[in-house]
């Protein structure tokens, strides 16, 4: 099994998933430039990682969403390739158009860096199936743009087809004021994922919470039973 | 021939602006009650060269800001075209 994480200028989260998924769950990640096109078909999963990709200029990942290895990433992720996007790298999803929405700025209009318990609202994707639905998990969030906004059309589809996989326990655990209480969307083919908050800085009990590698885990299952069938 | 482009981007009408309502609320502070509405959006002016029609610069802008200057999911822009001499 072999994971892709995708480096852009400014990531700085890139560094963290790959000690989460190369050394804590032993798979084997390489982290491939932005600028460099490639054949991501190997690849079991490709993460784009949180950061601040072109200083988050003109719009958090307006910039990274046409780096050339963008155009293989839309590619992997049409034919059902696996593709997590954590925080700035959810930004940059938006942004590909590969899930609905946009993010604007957080309601406190501040940087927001602490603690949050989200809740797990879709238990069958491949990022989830270790989990339950409704389960809480304890992440850390730090970002100024996670206000996830979609008009009411949007919203609506996104409720029916159960692509809210995440989303913030209660309005007070809501960091951003994000429409719904959303945390993290996925696509309608329920393969590419993108969330605010971060499962790499949750995967070690020495950082505090150990919930987020219950996500990583739960891609491990599946990729497993995938090679098995 | 050279053409100055003015486009502004902001937040489309009916989404809630959290920075216009941070930059309303401190002029409120300072006393000026009578701000009704204030919306914070971005400025960019941009020259673009080579191109002898203003329609098809008009053409390259608007695609210019469908792609990349503003979000359309969320954004609304308008931009102006001069000739520069």
């Amino acid at each position: 099994m072999k994971f892709a994480v995708i480096t852009f200028p400014g990531s700085n989260c890139d560094r963290d998933v790959c000690h989460v998924t190369g050394e804590v769950l032993q798979v084997t990640t390489e982290m491939l430039r932005h600028d460099v096109r490639q054949d991501l078909t190997d690849y079991d999963t490709v993460i784009l990682p949180g950061g601040f990709s072109y200083g988050d200029y003109l719009r958090s990942g307006a910039i990274a969403r046409f780096s050339p290895i963008m155009e293989d990433v839309i590619n992997y992720a049409e034919v059902g390739g696996p593709v997590l996007g954590i925080c700035n790298g959810f930004q940059i999803l938006l942004e590909a158009g590969l899930l609905p929405g946009a993010m604007k700025v957080n309601d406190s209009v501040k940087f927001v860096c602490r603690q949050v318990k989200i809740t797990v609202e879709n238990s069958e994707i491949a990022f989830t199936g270790s989990l339950t639905r409704g389960e809480t998990l304890q992440m850390p969030v730090a970002h100024q743009e996670g206000n996830y906004y979609i008009d009411p059309v949007g919203l609506e589809e996104l409720e029916a087809n159960n692509q809210v996989v995440f989303r913030y326990l209660n309005q007070k655990e809501n960091p951003n004021g994000s429409l719904a209480d959303i945390a993290g969307i996925c696509n309608q083919e329920k393969n590419v994922l993108g969330l605010m908050p971060h499962p790499e800085r949750a995967s070690e009990k020495i950082l505090g919470s150990e919930d987020g590698k219950k996500i990583f885990a739960s891609l491990l299952d599946y990729l497993s039973s995938r090679e098995e069938s | 021939m050279d053409w100055l482009v003015k486009v502004t981007i902001q937040l489309k009408e009916s989404i809630l602006d959290p920075q216009g309502q941070a930059v309303k609320t401190g002029l409120e502070a300072l006393g000026y009650k009578n701000v009704a509405d204030l919306q914070v959006g971005k400025y960019i002016e941009l020259t673009v060269s080579d191109q002898e029609k203003k329609q098809e610069v008009n053409t390259q802008v608007e695609e210019m800001c469908q792609r990349l200057l503003a979000n359309p999911v969320i954004e609304d822009y308008n931009y102006e075209i001069e000739e520069l001499a």
